[in-house]
């Protein structure tokens, strides 16, 4: 189930592995049949750790939603609440605890915080007068959670909010354990570079921890040759612009659900007689699977050549049995049949798939919205009032893809003029609602939107040095990581490639036009682990985004990977995966919504 | 192991010993002389008032802490008024009462905590002799005044003082007194001469000891032991009496032909104590008597002070700090000379076997024999529990360990929990540490205490260890210490609290920084319980931003009207502006919202936020609209956003109230034109709609007449707008009414090559052909240019 994170350059799997042993040390603890009751959020994290049938083993029966009342009955000996420590979770495990039957056999009551456990949780269970009836309270360590053979992620969706929001680094603190913990798997990371506040942050948290472990170093041959941080608003501009593939898909959130009638047709072909899906179809999609795994990092205009020509490939090798000729040939056909029929049925999905998409990606309002996106990342006249965004509004057309498109152009302006921000600002709350003052002073505390205050508008210099935008961007056979946006190359990326070669020395300028500091660490290997590199052999660097990385930095880094003369490979960490839509959710307030 | 019964001294059928804790780490010029000494029970603190050489002198008195190690904890001069006794609190804070009967308090680090007093009547008569004791409701004091009066106060957490009754015929201090509790009453003994009377709350009670000496003419000395239950009285003859503290039972009396007073006296006895015994000291000699009226006698070389425990005597001098205790019985059974106990000889077994001698075999062979080899091996683990050498701890734990080997279903939990406790009780009697704790002190006062006085002294990353070690329940153990750390780094003003982290960080702890957190919030919210004044706790939360910002968030889950002040504290009145707003969602009465808004509108002006008050200020202008329409009309609109609220109006032919509305608010043309577009389309009023077009020239052009109108699939209304579209967007128009043809003209017309190829991509086989020729005419043409 796992082994596609074992593929890639650095073994991900020994991450999974050591968070699997630790689940199932826990669940030994508890000896006897068990129920868990999960914090539904929880349940995502815990599927990429382990399968249900990991659980299974270790004598779990039964597995419940964590919601008031009553516990559902189930004949077990213990129920095991797997929750994240939030204080409403408690009130609820309260309730849960309290209302339990106690004519009936006891049931042994267990706790597992994840990732850390609270004391003010544990105060709170006091309070409801239940601490008592939990016989084990621990914790379950799970930072960073492998997601697939490149990508780590510490899926802790509120990061982004709290650390530029609320002032609260308490990711940060997670971000820097998880990375002791990467390193005492993956050995020392020797060079640690670092972009933003938050960077800079973690980098000391990190180099304190190290001195604090100072006795126990890890005799382990360092897997990475350096660390990348970033800071995600040192580039603020990245996850607001439109993405490709897999960042659409990414709407559906990994798990991609296809309306059942897309369906139909292959099935009636496939498999006759067989009843109908009614329900929407469930994909789990990562490079496990070979075909999306090929798909996935293309722009949405280059996924249909590549589908096609799979495609043929696909169909040649069919035909090949009319050729085949010896009984040994035709064996050889038939060994391979398993393989190609799936083949084929992924095929099928993901044409399903882009169908989808291109329903959506060749509609009219997208290539607009595109154009618009297209123009203020060119720089074109940012400083106006937008008649797109104007029509929009008036159309009442989602908020969140109005604020997206608004904080577009204030960050490619450099802030907006303050009429032009107040007008913006007005038209919104008159459309959608008061209720979203709110949401626009977060955004402009976080400066995603914010008043021109100098009169020079430095987004062209930080364009033209970095190569933002590249013209000639070719969707199908990409040559630059412009390709993910279809002529805009993510600024975080450009800062990526730019410290692999020539060094973030010819940028100087530039960063000093960032927000945060930058800065270099070295921290020392013991004697005897330094690595010999051999010519030719390619660089590991582990770039982690602090506040979320989007699909298309990934596509961009997976890209810059394979580049042949790259000469380094990446691996990417980040706290959440984000779209510009779940980002800008995100830092969303709806009073209203939690009045009723 | 000859050595260990070298300093043992028979007393009846049992043994004593004296053995030397610590080598005194302080320097003292003069010892403890001219010295008040205050030493607490288990193994606590020493706190030392040295009176200046010459008293006439403006020199003050030096107040020193020090550990029983003697590691100095503070130092500072004396500088309130003249102190008469000092005293430790149980849970080791330092009691200093002066000559006015005012009580000082203060910490293990010579921090002062609060004072109290004890009555005014002290004040005018002066005290003569104060008394610190311990009960089962806390620390208590008892003092006699200059008028012969005493006072009590039996716990001064919750200081409740109590006169007692008058003395008969009693004038200054008396010869001797002591504080007993009993039947859950303290009661003072005392005597005056040779008489004797207990003092209680309502009455002076004359009573006689049972077979006291009648040569004694007066009582010079008393002593009360550890648990209250027993009583020494000590006589001029220089008889001793002992007996039950009720004073009912007489245990017996020891002739010591001394007839000095002693400077102290104190009981030693053991819990199943063979033979309790009285310590008495004088200036140079230290008598132990015991109740078989034996005595041992020890010379004193230097000046002392015996601090009475649960399990001994400690005698703490100017260069040594001693304990003297019976000999427990395991300890007798196994050590004395020539025992043949099981432990003894499983140890002897032992002791051969690491010779690797066969005679091994044979102690055990014996042992085996009588059956008791897992007696042999309690003895040992219970032995190695009483003796203080890790060395003659490893021995004993060897040989248990070595005798467990040949028992089948030996419980292991004696022996386990014992090498954990001695392993702690090892660390804390560390030289560095200081606290010398006995196994039974040990558990007598719990884990969970002894944590607490490592995390009093500061030693948090001990007691994280001990913790740890013993695997103390998070929530009691690691948990607790490093909210206290968290607590104390956060006292410190001044001291940056997440630098400071560092040195306690050591080992892996994961929850540490869940419990800082939490821990810094419970540590302010314990400040604000406390004295502290809000006020001054916001100003120190403002030097450390990552506590404020944790603060905050704490409130927002827990205390919303706290973050109200401390965005006030702060004068952050956007913070402020945004709480109202928040607030005024939460309220379902309209005016309860508007009044919270106008707070909000306040606030914004405060903040230069112009934008937010105007906003705001139009949010209570259009609640109040809606009200009014909702009450007048029937509508319900309150709520809705501005454009919602006009698309209703709009829909429900409210027209004239729009326009008031659109004007009111100063909506753009535009988006008003959209706005009442989509409406009429939506009702279908196709009449209105054309009136609407005609009425002025369209601000958003004719184009989003014709696409709305074909979204309601409406051809036919469509096409009235099409002629009125401009030029650019006529190819779109036509498009949009499925009018291929009126399309093709428009952009042949136009000479678009962009739009002419858009219309031929619009084509399907079944198009007319010349119309496609000529479109690809004019194409060529187009692109030719």
């Amino acid at each position: 189930m796992s082994a596609h994170l074992s593929y890639g350059r650095v073994n991900l799997n020994i991450l999974r592995e050591a968070a699997r042993k630790e689940l199932r040390e826990f669940l030994d603890k508890c000896g006897g049949s068990k129920a868990i009751v999960w914090d539904e959020y929880l349940t995502g994290p815990f599927g990429l750790i382990a399968q249900y049938s990991l659980l299974k083993e270790h004598e779990v029966e039964k597995m419940f939603t964590l919601k008031g009342g009553r516990l559902p009955a189930a004949d077990v000996k213990n129920i095991i609440f797997f929750v994240r420590p939030r204080l409403e979770l408690m009130d609820i495990i309260a309730e849960n605890v309290i209302s339990e039957d106690k004519m009936h056999s006891p049931r042994d009551f267990h706790m597992l915080f994840v990732p850390r456990r609270s004391m003010l949780c544990e105060q709170r269970l006091k309070e409801q007068g239940v601490l008592g009836s939990f016989i084990n309270i621990d914790e379950y360590i799970l930072d960073l959670i492998p997601y697939d053979g490149d990508l780590l992620s510490m899926e802790s969706e509120g990061a982004f909010r709290e650390c530029y929001l609320e002032s609260d680094q308490t990711s940060l603190y997670h971000t820097a354990k998880g990375l002791m913990t990467l390193q005492a798997l993956y050995g020392t990371i020797p060079q640690i570079f670092g972009k933003g506040e938050c960077a800079r942050h973690v980098a000391n948290m990190m180099l304190r921890m190290k001195r604090e472990f100072a006795g126990s170093q890890t005799q382990i041959l360092p897997v990475f040759d350096s660390l990348l941080l970033l800071d995600r608003n040192v580039d603020l501009l990245t996850p607001l612009a439109t993405q490709h593939l897999e960042g659409f898909l990414s709407i559906f959130i990994r798990y991609v659900k296809l309306p059942p009638e897309k369906f139909s047709a292959q099935k009636k072909q496939g498999e006759a007689g067989k009843d109908l899906p009614t329900e929407p179809k469930k994909m789990q999609l990562n490079s496990a699977e070979e075909l999306y795994a090929e798909i996935r990092d293309k722009n949405f205009n280059g996924v249909g050549a590549a589908l096609s020509k799979k495609a043929k490939i696909i169909s040649a090798a069919f035909e090949e049995r009319h050729s085949a000729k010896t009984v040994g040939e035709i064996k050889q056909f038939v060994s391979q049949l398993p393989h190609m029929q799936a083949a084929r049925s992924s095929l099928a999905n993901h044409t399903s798939i882009a169908e989808l998409i291109k329903d959506i990606t060749t509609s009219e309002a997208f290539f607009d919205n595109l154009t618009v996106e297209q123009e203020f990342m060119t720089g074109v006249d940012t400083d106006k009032v937008n008649t797109y965004i104007e029509d929009c509004i008036a159309q009442k057309d989602p908020l969140i893809k109005i604020l997206r498109l608004v904080c577009m152009q204030s960050v490619c302006n450099n802030g907006l003029k303050q009429k032009l921000l107040d007008y913006y600002k007005r038209e919104i709350l008159q459309t959608y609602g008061y209720e979203h003052m709110l949401t626009l002073n977060n955004l402009e505390k976080t400066g995603l939107l914010k008043p021109q205050t100098s009169t020079r508008n430095n987004y062209p210099t930080i364009r033209k040095t970095l190569k933002l935008w590249m013209e000639d961007a070719n969707e199908q056979n990409p040559n630059d990581i412009s390709y993910v946006y279809s002529g805009y190359a993510p600024l975080s990326i450009r800062l990526t490639q730019v410290l692999a070669r020539p060094g973030w020395r010819s940028i100087e300028e530039v960063l000093k036009m960032l927000p945060g500091p930058h800065f270099e660490e070295r921290q020392q290997l013991p004697a005897g682990l330094h690595k010999k590199r051999q010519q030719g052999e390619n660089r590991t660097t582990l770039v982690f985004f602090l506040g979320g990385v989007t699909y298309a930095e990934i596509a961009a880094l997976r890209f810059l990977s394979q580049m042949e003369d790259g000469g380094t490979e990446y691996i990417i960490a980040t706290t959440k995966l984000i779209n510009g839509t779940s980002w800008i959710k995100s830092l969303m307030d709806r009073p209203e919504a939690q009045a009723s | 192991m000859a050595f260990i019964t070298a300093n043992w001294n028979p007393l009846g059928e049992a043994f004593y010993r004296k053995i030397e804790l610590y080598e005194m780490g302080w320097s003292l010029r003069d010892g403890l002389k001219d010295c008040l000494v205050a030493a607490a029970p288990y193994g606590g603190p020493i706190a030392l008032l040295r009176q200046p050489q010459r008293p006439s002198s403006s020199a003050r008195p030096q107040l020193e802490i020090y550990s029983s190690s003697g590691t100095n904890m503070a130092s500072f001069p004396w500088k309130s008024g003249p102190v008469r006794q000092l005293g430790w609190t149980v849970c080791d804070d330092l009691l200093c009462i002066q000559e006015d009967g005012t009580v000082l308090i203060y910490d293990l680090f010579g921090a002062f905590k609060r004072h109290f007093s004890m009555g005014n009547e002290v004040v005018q008569n002066q005290m003569l002799e104060a008394k610190v004791f311990h009960s089962p409701y806390g620390t208590g004091v008892a003092i006699v005044t200059g008028a012969s009066r005493f006072t009590l106060a039996t716990n001064i957490d919750d200081l409740k003082l109590r006169r007692l009754p008058e003395v008969p015929g009693l004038q200054g201090a008396p010869s001797c007194w002591a504080v007993l509790t009993q039947d859950r009453q303290t009661k003072v003994l005392l005597a005056n001469g040779a008489d004797l009377y207990i003092l209680d709350n309502t009455s002076c009670t004359p009573v006689t000891p049972p077979g006291l000496s009648p040569q004694a003419c007066s009582i010079v000395n008393m002593a009360v032991s550890f648990s209250y239950k027993y009583l020494a009285l000590f006589t001029d003859s220089g008889h001793l009496w002992m007996g039950s503290a009720n004073l009912k039972d007489k245990l017996s009396e020891v002739d010591t032909k001394v007839r000095t007073p002693p400077k102290q006296m104190v009981w030693c006895r053991r819990p199943k104590s063979q033979q309790p015994s009285v310590v008495i000291m004088w200036d140079r000699l230290l008598l132990v008597a015991g109740e078989c009226t034996d005595t041992i006698q020890y010379t004193l070389d230097e000046e002392s002070v015996c601090v009475a425990e649960l399990d001994g005597v400690r005698i703490v001098g100017g260069s040594r700090h001693e304990l003297l205790q019976e000999v427990p019985s395991a300890c007798q059974d196994i050590f004395k000379i020539a025992s043949m106990a099981p432990g003894a000889l499983l140890l002897e077994a032992h002791k051969e076997y690491d010779k690797s001698s066969q005679k091994a075999d044979e102690y055990l062979r014996e042992i085996k024999e009588q059956s008791v080899l897992g007696e042999a091996v309690r003895q040992c683990v219970e032995a190695a529990g009483y003796e203080h050498e890790p060395e003659t701890q490893k021995t004993l734990l060897r040989a248990a360990s070595f005798g467990k080997c040949f028992l089948s279903n030996y419980p292991p939990e004696p022996f386990v929990s014992m090498c954990r406790d001695l392993k702690v009780l090892n660390a804390v009697r560390d030289y560095t540490v200081g606290i010398p704790l006995t196994h039974t002190q040990y558990k007598q006062m719990t884990v969970q205490v002894l944590i607490d006085r490592l995390v009093y002294r500061k030693l948090y990353p001990l007691a994280i260890e001990i913790c740890r070690y013993l695997k103390t329940p998070e929530y009691q153990g690691v948990s607790r210490v490093l909210k206290h750390w968290a607590c104390c780094a956060f006292c410190q003003t001044g001291v940056n609290f997440l630098d400071d982290m560092g040195p306690i960080m050591s080992g892996e702890n994961q929850t540490l920084h869940s419990t800082v957190r939490t821990s810094y919030q419970r540590s302010m919210v314990t400040y604000l319980k406390n004295e502290m004044n809000r006020g001054d706790f916001f100003m120190t939360l403002r030097n450390q931003p990552v506590a404020l910002s944790l603060y905050r968030q704490f409130c927002k889950h827990q205390e919303q009207d706290t973050l109200k002040d401390l965005f006030n504290q702060d004068d952050d009145h956007q913070e402020l502006g945004n709480f109202y707003v928040k607030a005024s969602y939460k309220e379902k009465k309209l005016e309860a919202r508007l009044s919270l808004l106008q707070s909000a509108v306040d606030e914004y002006n405060k903040a230069k936020n112009e934008f937010a008050a105007k906003a705001t200020e139009e949010e209570m202008k259009l609640l109040r609209f809606q009200r009014r329409l909702d009450e007048e009309k029937g509508e319900a609109l309150l709520g809705l956003s501005l454009q919602e609220t006009l698309h209703a109006l709009l829909t429900s032919n409210f027209h004239k109230q729009a326009e008031q509305l659109y004007r009111d608010f100063r909506v753009p043309d535009k988006r008003y034109w959209w706005l009442k577009l989509t409406a009429l389309a939506e009702k279908d009023d196709w009449e209105e709609m054309e009136k609407f077009a005609k009425s002025k020239k369209s601000p958003i052009g004719y184009l989003p007449f014709v696409e709305v109108c074909v979204k309601q699939h409406n051809k036919y209304e469509a096409k009235k707008y099409v002629s009125k579209v401009t030029p650019e967007q006529k190819v779109k128009a036509h498009l949009a009414i499925g009018d291929l043809e009126g399309a093709a003209e428009a952009a042949i017309d136009r000479r678009s090559e962009g739009e002419i190829s858009t219309v031929l991509s619009r084509c399907s086989p079944t198009t007319d052909r010349a119309l496609l020729e000529r479109l690809n005419r004019a194409r060529s043409t187009a692109s030719k240019k």
